[in-house]
Order: structure tokens, then C-alpha cells, then sequence
């Protein structure tokens, strides 16, 4: 029998006066000030956040197939320490994750390294070609019990088959993550199509080639009462839509990556291919548009779209690198920087964006619960007033393509736990 | 000066210097029946193309080799870089042969400030991707300086494809540095997005790029009219409907070049779509500067070379 565990002088939700709690058997058991702790093993909170522990929508671990820049090992290593409890795994793998075997797979490998509850995204069409229909029903009814289906990277473009994919996944109970982008208006494309990749000879992405897909599949998840996701939003124009959506009851839900909430397209002006990621670096306009919108909740929660690259996809000339940066490790304190400090959101309010809701739309019952007596003891305790200094080579990916490079960025993850047990502690990963 | 990668980088004082360099090159050189300095004797530049051209690299070489440099070519066809080698193995093998200098030309916007970014060599960029081709400006704005006297208060008019074009990048940014006025003429497919706010802003008076679709209306008040190639494949990308309405909208016709000041100045960087882009008739006027800017365009990389390479020891 494991002893208890056993957090001493914890502020749940960062507000009110510090409370212990007792941890026994994976749940809750007790809540309060003061708290016998006879017996349990101890952890001194010292006033730390607790947040119920942090799910990922939107993560690429890379395996099966490109084991050199990621692993389930190592992406679950980075997630715990950045204080995720559970990881959507995107289905681009190689093999694509268009089967019951590859998913099963992927749920597996995550179950063994065990640090986060990694839940694998189904593709949406086999092979990602956006041709035909992956066989959603057999991923569902697999040991991955599979919910979110997505082509991301790809979009699913074809509007005929976006409708059938979203009736499709209304009967089983399913929701389509659409990876946004005409492909039509994005050919070539390099750089969010405006005046900094204008001047720097980039070809642009524009707006509109997100916008006019959000719209499109907005109605059509409205004619089928279905239920959309939308990837990576990331242009004051997506939230106008969104927002019109959401006010007529169309069950449509949207993520914002990190990276959109902090950085803009000015960071493109030596070229370096870190700062090159799909969809691209926006304005500040489009920044602040989207850090409102998630206050409002008009956006419903932050994912990281997380994209380990190898060193030589990305020390090269822009055109040939490709797109993505790394995310689990800095996620919460990109978030702090971009929302807490400026006063947008406050601890409960993370909670909401980067735990309650994406539980809630990926069907992570387990995950995304009140911290309360009798609830799973799935938490991550943060130092609010700690600063970092990022340092790619010292994130547990495998890869080091991170944006944040030599930046201090503001909070630090304690403690993770995952149903009582301690999956990272003090920036080490505890198993 | 460490590199050469953008005119944007180029203040009005460097740039008059290359210029002034470039002019007294010139100077030097004329009549003479051997045409060599021994200016960068020992100095090696590796000139590296991924993309092929004539007239830029011909120009570079011979430019190095008037100035007795050691000129080696080499091709993205035909060299390890055709096996898959990377920009940055390839940069750096060719900085360990000990290249003084590389000059490079590139598909991808931005390849000069990688190279700068990866070698401890002189970086000169001879076009990358849409992005910039600086000496083509500086030959350019030698070539205006000569026929008009001076760049400041005159006004050049670009014609067609700006989107797509690194001449028109380079030229924009160096004629506003050297004081010029620019106007755009092109479809607006054809037009980077936000252009008309590209410009500086000095002493509380913006010079601004100006933006028109109306060729005719903008002649009269030009002094220099600079037409961009037409890349047959925009032809097939829709961005105009087709040759013979571009021609129409946009082709310096005899009719076009009456319309002009007497002393504007017509200029093409090539290769010229002759009937197209320019009459047949248009660009063998004697208002046409086109040899001039192929000859003025040794002497702006002599200046270039020799301010990379040699001038900074001097002033050590």
C-alpha cells in the first residue's frame, strides 16, 4: 500500500489562504487548513499555485517514425516538467495514426512511459491525402478511444468530405480539429501575408486563407450538428468568426498556441527558420485580438501545437526549413507572460484555458477536475513569482527549436502530479 | 561594411561612398589598355550560384579580376551541392578553403543573411529569392547619377512586376536613402502588400512610395522609368490576363517613351522581353541606358569588393 502524500500549504487556484492537502490512493482525500500529515510522505507547497494539471490538445510527439527529434518518452518528459497531465499525440506520424493499430500504439507507448495520459489524434482522411474518410469508427472503438479527429498540417480542404467527416464523427460522439488553410491561397506560401514578409520577399499567407475555412466549416458543423474544433487560431478575423458562430449555438470550439499569444511576424527580420511555423507568426494586432478573445472565452483554451524539428530542418535557408517549435516546456509560462501579467486572465482563469476546457473538449474525463475532496489528484503546483531562462538544449525534447531562446519567462512548474503520483518535480522528471 | 545583404541596411553615406568608389574606378580604369589593380592581389571570392545568370555573374568575376582578386565560380549544377549538400556545409567548406568573400545567389529570400550568419567571410548578396539584389540597385543609381546628375528631389517610376521582383526591393529602398521619389507603376496583382507605406520618414517629411496603375499619367513627371522583367511563369500564374493586355497596360511602347521628359532615362536590369516589357525600338534610343548599366555594373562591384575587402584594412 503506498503511503499517502501529503501537500503542505498549498493555494488552490492561487487564491484565498494556503490549505494542506492529503493525497491517498490517486484522490483528494482531504482539504484544509492544517492537516494531520502522520504517516504521509510530505511536499511543502510554500504557497505555490495548484492547478488541476494541464491537457494538451494540440501536440506532435513525432512517434511512430521520426524518433530522432521526439519520442512518447521524451515529449511525455517535457509535457510532465511544463505541467501537462495529458497530450493530444497529432496523427502526422509515419505511419499516419489513420488505424486502430497505430493509435493503439501510440496509447500504449504512452501508457508504459506513463508520465502524462497521452491520447492519440486520429487522422481524419487515411494517409492525411484528404481523399477519403480514415476509419474513424474503428479508431474509436479502439483501447485509444480515440475522440478528436484531425489532418493536421493538412487541412481538410475538400468541403464535401469536411461534411461527411463531421456527420460522421456526430455519431460517434467524436469532434473534427480542422487544421485551417486553403491550400489554394497558401501555395508557396512562407510568412503571414503583410508588410514585414513583403518587405522581406516572403511569399504570404494570408488571413483569409484561415478566416474563409473557419467560416466555411462553421456552417457546415451548423447543417450537421456537429461538433468542430478549430487548430491553432491565429487571426483577429478567426475570432470575428468565432464569435459569430458561437452567438447562433454552432458547437464549435478553437485553441490558441502559445506562440500566437506572445510573438509576431517582426521576429522574421534575420530570417532565422526557429521563428517559422504554420500558421505563421501573426501582427500584434492579431496578437492582442487573440489574447481578448481567450479571455472571453470566445477563444476556448491554449494548445501548443508542440513541433520538435531536427537541427538541420531548421539551420538552413528559410524557404527549406520547416515549419514548427517546440511548446510543452514553455507553454504555462508563455501564457503567464501573455495573460496573467498584463492582468487578462487570473489562476482560475488558466485553469479554465489550459486545463478545464481542453479536458473538456477532448473527453479527458479524468483530467480538468475541481480540486475538491474526493476528485483525482491530477495537479501541477506552480511558482508564480520564479523566473527561467529558456535554454533549448536544456528542454527534454530531443530537439531544441525553441522560439523562446534566452528569453526569462515568468512562473515555474513545481510539481506535476498525475492521479497522486509525482511525475516531475523541481525540473526533474520522477520516474 | 562586413556584408553586402540589403540596400535597407545602406546608409546614405555608405552608399554615396560605393558610389563615389564605383565613379573613380571608372575614371581610373578609362582608356586604359590593361584594365587590372592590383588592389586585392591574394584575395579570394568565390562567387556560388544556385540560380543561373549571365550578366551578375559575369560581372562579379570580372570584377574581382580587374581588381587581380582570385575568382573562383562555382555552380549549384555540377558541384556537391547537386548530391544534396546544404547551404550552410557548402558555406562553410568554402570559408575553411579560405574564400575571403563570398558572393551568392540564392532562390530562397534570405539566403545571404543565413550564410552571413553561419561563416566568419565577407557575405555579398547577388540576389536572393524576391527578396534583394543590392548591387543591381547601386549600378542602377550609379547609372541615374551619371545621366541626371544627382538622385535627390528626382523621381523614378518602377513598371510591373514589383511583387515578385528583388531589382525592385533594392531599388526602392536605395533611391529613397539617396533622396529620390519612387513610384509604382503595376497591376495591383502585382504589388506587395502595403507598399505605398514603405519609405522613411526624416525631420518630420515622410518620402513615400507612390503607387499608380496608369502608366501614361506617370511618364510626364518621370525622370528615370525603370521597367522589371516579366518571369514568364507569373504569365501562367494568373496574376494578369495575358502578355498582350500586360504589353498594353504596361509596355514601354514609342508612344510611351514621347510622353517622357526629354531627359528621362529608361532602364531594364535584363534579360529584356523586347516587344513585351520594351519596344525593339525603345531599347536601342539612345534615352536608354541599358549598356550603361551593364558597364557601370563592374564598377559598383569593384566598389563593393574593395570596400569589403580592402578599405577596412586601410582605415586599421
Amino acid at each position: 500500500m503506498k503511503r499517502p502524500l501529503l501537500l503542505r500549504g498549498i493555494r488552490p487556484y492561487g487564491a484565498g489562504e494556503a490549505v494542506d492537502l492529503l493525497i491517498r490512493d490517486g484522490v483528494i482525500a482531504e482539504l484544509g487548513p492544517s492537516l494531520d500529515g502522520t504517516g504521509a510522505e510530505m511536499l511543502d507547497g510554500g504557497g505555490l499555485v495548484a492547478l488541476p494539471g494541464l491537457v494538451d490538445l494540440h501536440a506532435h510527439l513525432r512517434e511512430p517514425g521520426r524518433e530522432d527529434v521526439e519520442t512518447i518518452a521524451t515529449g511525455s518528459a517535457a509535457a510532465a516538467l511544463g505541467g501537462y497531465t495529458a497530450v493530444f499525440a497529432m496523427a502526422n506520424t509515419d505511419p499516419v495514426a489513420d488505424t486502430a493499430v497505430v493509435v493503439e500504439h501510440v496509447y500504449r507507448r504512452g501508457r508504459e512511459v506513463g508520465l502524462v495520459d497521452v491520447h492519440p489524434v486520429g487522422a481524419v482522411t487515411a494517409g492525411l491525402r484528404g481523399e477519403r474518410l480514415a476509419e474513424l469508427g474503428a479508431m474509436a472503438s479502439s483501447a485509444a478511444a480515440v475522440r478528436i479527429f484531425s489532418d493536421d498540417g493538412m487541412c481538410v480542404h475538400d468541403s464535401l468530405l469536411m461534411r461527411r467527416a463531421l456527420e460522421y464523427t456526430r455519431g460517434l460522439g467524436g469532434v473534427i480539429a480542422q487544421h485551417a488553410e486553403d491550400p489554394r491561397l497558401t501555395a508557396g506560401a512562407q510568412a503571414h501575408e503583410g508588410e514585414i514578409a513583403a518587405r522581406l520577399g516572403l511569399a504570404g499567407w494570408p488571413a483569409a486563407a484561415e478566416e474563409s475555412i473557419v467560416a466555411r466549416d462553421c456552417l457546415l458543423a451548423r447543417d450537421a450538428a456537429a461538433t468542430l474544433h478549430i487548430c491553432h487560431a491565429s487571426t483577429a478575423g478567426t475570432v470575428e468568426v468565432l464569435r459569430w458562430a458561437k452567438e447562433r449555438g454552432i458547437r464549435v470550439s478553437a485553441e490558441v498556441t502559445p506562440h500566437h499569444l506572445l510573438l509576431t511576424d517582426e521576429r522574421l527580420a534575420g530570417y532565422d527558420p526557429v521563428n517559422k511555423v504554420n500558421p505563421p507568426l501573426r501582427t500584434a494586432a492579431d496578437t492582442q485580438a487573440l489574447r481578448a478573445a481567450l479571455a472571453e472565452g470566445i477563444v476556448d483554451c491554449v494548445a501548443t501545437d508542440h513541433a520538435p524539428h531536427a537541427a538541420q530542418d531548421k539551420d538552413c535557408e528559410w524557404s527549406a526549413a520547416r515549419p514548427g517549435m517546440l511548446g510543452l516546456q514553455t507553454a504555462l509560462s508563455v501564457v503567464i507572460a501573455a495573460m496573467v501579467c498584463p492582468g487578462l486572465l487570473d489562476w482560475r482563469g488558466v485553469a479554465r484555458v489550459m486545463s478545464e476546457r481542453p479536458a473538456r473538449i477532448g473527453g479527458a474525463t479524468d483530467h480538468g477536475r475541481p480540486i475538491a475532496v474526493g476528485q483525482p489528484a491530477t495537479l501541477v503546483l506552480v511558482d508564480p513569482d520564479a523566473t527561467w531562462t529558456v535554454r533549448g538544449d536544456g528542454l527534454a525534447s530531443l530537439a531544441d527549436n525553441t522560439p523562446y531562446e534566452g528569453m526569462e519567462l515568468p512562473g515555474r512548474v513545481v510539481a506535476t502530479l498525475l492521479r497522486g503520483e509525482i511525475t516531475a518535480e523541481g525540473g526533474k522528471v520522477q520516474r | 561594411m562586413r556584408h553586402l545583404l540589403s540596400t535597407t541596411d545602406l546608409q546614405r553615406e555608405t552608399a554615396t561612398a560605393l558610389l563615389d568608389t564605383a565613379e573613380a574606378l571608372k575614371q581610373a580604369l578609362l582608356g586604359r589598355e590593361v584594365r587590372k589593380l592590383p588592389t586585392l592581389r591574394g584575395r579570394t571570392v568565390v562567387t556560388l550560384f544556385y540560380e543561373s545568370s549571365t550578366r551578375t555573374r559575369a560581372s562579379f568575376e570580372v570584377a574581382g579580376k580587374w581588381m587581380s582578386a582570385d575568382v573562383v565560380n562555382i555552380s549549384a549544377a555540377g558541384s556537391s551541392v547537386a548530391k544534396g549538400e546544404s547551404l550552410r556545409d557548402t558555406a562553410l567548406t568554402l570559408a575553411a578553403m579560405g574564400a575571403d568573400c563570398i558572393v551568392i545567389r540564392h532562390p530562397a529570400s534570405g539566403a545571404a543573411h543565413r550564410l552571413a550568419s553561419w561563416v566568419p567571410t565577407h557575405v555579398v548578396n547577388a540576389g536572393d529569392g524576391t527578396h534583394q539584389h543590392p548591387t543591381q540597385a547601386l549600378l542602377d543609381a550609379a547609372t541615374l547619377r551619371e545621366r541626371l546628375g544627382t538622385l535627390n528631389g528626382r523621381t523614378v517610376t518602377i513598371v510591373g512586376d514589383v511583387l515578385h521582383s528583388r531589382v525592385a526591393r533594392s531599388n526602392i529602398e536605395l533611391l529613397i536613402t539617396l533622396g529620390a521619389r519612387v513610384h509604382l507603376v503595376a497591376p495591383a496583382t502585382l504589388l506587395p502588400c502595403g507598399v505605398e507605406n514603405w519609405g522613411v520618414e526624416n525631420w518630420g517629411v515622410a518620402n513615400r512610395v507612390t503607387v499608380g496603375h496608369d502608366l501614361d499619367a506617370a511618364l510626364p513627371g518621370t525622370d528615370a522609368v525603370l521597367m522589371l522583367r516579366v518571369q514568364v511563369e507569373r504569365m501562367q500564374g494568373g496574376f494578369f490576363p495575358s502578355a498582350r493586355e500586360y504589353s498594353i497596360s504596361y509596355g514601354l511602347t514609342e508612344a510611351r517613351l514621347e510622353l517622357l521628359p526629354e531627359h528621362a532615362v529608361v532602364l531594364h536590369p535584363g534579360p529584356m522581353l523586347r516587344g513585351m516589357e520594351i519596344a525593339h525600338s525603345v531599347a536601342d534610343s539612345p534615352r536608354a541606358a541599358i549598356t550603361e548599366q551593364v558597364r557601370n555594373g563592374v564598377h559598383v562591384r569593384m566598389a563593393v569588393l574593395y570596400h569589403l575587402l580592402a578599405a577596412q584594412e586601410e582605415q586599421a
